[in-house]
């Protein structure tokens, strides 16, 4: 290792060493970065503010809970004072981090830790998604790519009917068809409430968006003079693979990964505000927002803040991406910077 | 170029006929569901079950099934739901299409104009602060839920201010454009504005970045030697370049939104479309409209896919040869 390095630093700097250098340098990626990992952290930290700041079990409904305003103890289901007064209305916002912060919903849970929780799944489920699916791009890619002939006229044609099949419709038919039975493939059994279908259905929804460009970069580097000259000499397929090949589609790869998080993300929240991602009693960022429907009127809170933290976070990913690709291509960096 | 058209259009069929099959298999063949048990209902007993497989020949064959459905919805045109037994497919989804229609084409209106404008102003502007502004709001845009975006604007505009600054604005639904254009007018800006943020986002996006590319190109610079105006650069070359790329994105998600995509801004704002029709068959489990909408849907994507390669091919002779 650390001859490479000295090798290195006297010949020249490696491209991906500039690239490195540059996005550490880039203000987007810091302001990002920081947003995400914030985010991150009050997500993983949502068992102990449940636990020891708000007390409460998140999954649970409880309908007699109570909380204190101004040291009154107060139902956090009051009676309606609309219309005929017969439902209930759960209680807003009490801007007090140990008690039903952002309000409680119609189920009378705490909002705020259901929104800490909710931010675990949808983070997970979006970052799983989005790694299934370029792992399993990259492989269809490079295969089709690679091999050309047969092969690439099979993969190609399966990558067009998923590129056809309108997304959410596949996504939502998937979804619908899994959710309630759960899917039995031989051994492997994931029953309806697992994540492991939300993930594979979102992952695979979105391979062509990256397989496609996989494929087409694979082809033109197949006919380049260095691809040309390992086979000329014998090189074996999978040196040529993963010598020659891969190291070329990295960049284009590394540009992807946090666009297609944040894309499964939004196609997380998207199922799950139409209740076929995330079942509950679990809770996802799209779960609160669709919790938040009925309440919209009465209870903004409980809709909009979800949908923020949703922003904040896709928006982060995005901004981070720009940032990676203006590091690994100059040509797109606006002239101000250039 | 007739046979790159013949040999286009054979791979679209050849699509759309997997796509069928895909959706019946993934209704029918999924392992471990029971569809007799899903249209029955969660608390069916075994003699309903019974009566169910029957009644909806799910004891037949799938292929004999497939066929049978297929000659059903194309050849007789007389494919019926299975929630509401005699109520007929084909009408239901023809009553849906004008509101999509609607919704998308105004939508696109609103988000090419933006899109373009903005695009080319972040790519091209003196001004240091116009492009990172530009940009970041692209960012927002793309980042932006539709569903929950579609939310707030209900909330402000039928609760908070609905009765100050919004009271023009009419109750969620859609009213057809012959019915009363004003009306659908009224009923259909929200929607489409909203619609129309994330497009406008993903256009000013990349219509930036191809003027970028291309403003780098060889053929700049010897325009730029012989003397031309950065103005006639801009504009006679680079944007005009880069409009190929969103003429092509334009084609195929206007394709994508019409067949169904705007499920979500249907939904959030009531209006009785292809995809909210989807939605709700969905939920019901009901094959047969299902089957339409998603043929109808893909029928789009995949219509709008070939046009676009052909619009390629004419426009650049290597595409014909691939």
């Amino acid at each position: 290792m650390s001859i490479k390095e000295s090798s290195e630093a006297i010949f020249s700097e490696s491209p991906g060493k500039i690239a490195l250098r540059t996005l550490r340098r880039d203000k987007r990626s810091i302001i990002s970065l920081s947003i995400l990992g914030f985010i991150i952290a009050i997500s993983l930290l949502a068992p102990l503010y449940a636990h020891f700041v708000a007390h409460t079990d998140p999954f649970a409904s409880s309908l007699d809970a109570t909380t204190k305003i101004g040291g009154k103890v107060v139902p956090v289901l009051q009676p309606s004072t609309t219309g005929l007064g017969l439902g209930v209305t759960p209680i807003g916002p009490t801007w007090n981090p140990s008690s039903y912060f952002l309000g409680a919903d119609g189920q009378g849970r705490d909002v705020m830790a259901r929104l800490l929780f909710g931010g675990r799944n949808t983070l997970l489920i979006g970052t799983l998604a989005g790694i299934i699916c370029i792992v399993l791009a990259l492989l269809i890619g490079v295969v089709a790519g690679y091999r050309k002939g047969w092969v690439d006229a099979i993969l190609s044609r399966l990558l067009d009917v998923i590129w056809a099949f309108p997304v959410y419709l596949l996504a939502i038919s998937l979804s619908v068809v899994l959710l309630t039975s759960g899917l039995k493939v031989g051994f492997v059994h994931l029953g309806p409430g697992s994540f492991a279908l939300p993930i594979l259905i979102i992952g695979v929804v979105y391979i062509p968006y990256v397989a496609r460009p996989i494929r087409a970069q694979v082809l033109s580097l197949r006919e380049r003079e260095f691809v040309r000259a390992a086979v000329g000499i014998g090189a074996k397929d999978s040196t040529i693979i993963f010598k020659e090949i891969l190291p070329n589609i990295i960049p284009s790869v590394l540009v992807f990964i946090p666009i297609i998080v944040a894309l499964c993300m939004l196609t997380e929240s998207a199922l799950s505000f139409l209740s076929i991602g995330v079942q509950p009693p679990q809770a996802s960022w799209g779960t609160i927002i669709n919790d938040g429907l009925a309440l919209l009127y009465t209870r903004p809170w409980v809709g909009i803040a979800p949908g923020l933290l949703i922003v904040l976070t896709a928006a982060s990913l995005n901004l981070y991406g720009d940032a990676v690709r203006d590091a690994l291509d100059p040509k797109t960096r606006s002239r101000g910077d250039a | 170029m007739i046979s790159f058209i013949g040999r286009r259009f054979s791979a679209m069929v050849f699509v759309l006929v997997s796509i069928s099959i895909l959706v019946f298999l993934i209704f029918f063949a999924t392992p471990g569901v029971d569809p007799a048990a899903r249209i029955a209902g969660r608390n069916a007993d075994q003699q309903t079950l019974m009566q169910v497989r029957a009644s909806f020949e799910l004891d037949k064959p799938l292929p004999v099934r497939y066929l049978s459905m297929m000659r059903h919805l194309f050849v007789a045109r007389d494919l019926t739901s299975y929630v509401n037994r005699g109520a007929k497919v084909i009408p239901q989804l023809s009553q849906a299409i004008p509101a999509t229609f609607s919704l998308v084409i105004g939508a696109a209106v609103i988000w090419l104009f933006f899109g373009v404008i903005f695009g080319v102003l972040a790519a091209s502007s003196k001004r240091k602060w116009l492009d990172p502004t530009i940009s970041f709001l692209g960012i927002v845009g793309i980042s932006l839920p539709v569903f929950w975006l579609g939310e707030v604007v209900n909330l402000f505009t039928q609760s908070k201010f609905h009765s100050s600054i919004f009271s023009w604005v009419p109750p969620l639904g859609y009213v057809g454009l012959s019915v009363d254009p004003w009306q659908w007018f009224l009923h259909l800006l929200l929607p489409w504005l909203t619609l129309a943020v994330l497009y406008a986002g993903i256009y000013v996006r990349v219509l930036r970045s191809e003027i970028l590319v291309v403003m780098s190109e060889d053929y700049i610079k010897t325009e730029r030697a012989k003397g031309a105006s950065e103005k006639r650069i801009l504009y006679k070359h680079a944007t005009r370049m880069s409009l190929i790329t969103i003429v092509s994105l334009f084609g195929l998600d206007f394709g994508a939104l019409v067949g169904g995509y705007a499920l979500l801004t249907e939904v959030v704002f009531g209006i009785q479309g292809v995809g909210k029709l989807t939605f709700d068959s969905l939920q019901n489990f009901d094959l047969p409209v299902i089957m339409a909408t998603v043929m109808y849907s893909s029928f789009f994507v995949v219509f709008m896919n070939a046009v676009v390669d052909v619009l390629y091919a004419v426009l650049d002779p290597r595409v014909r040869r691939a």
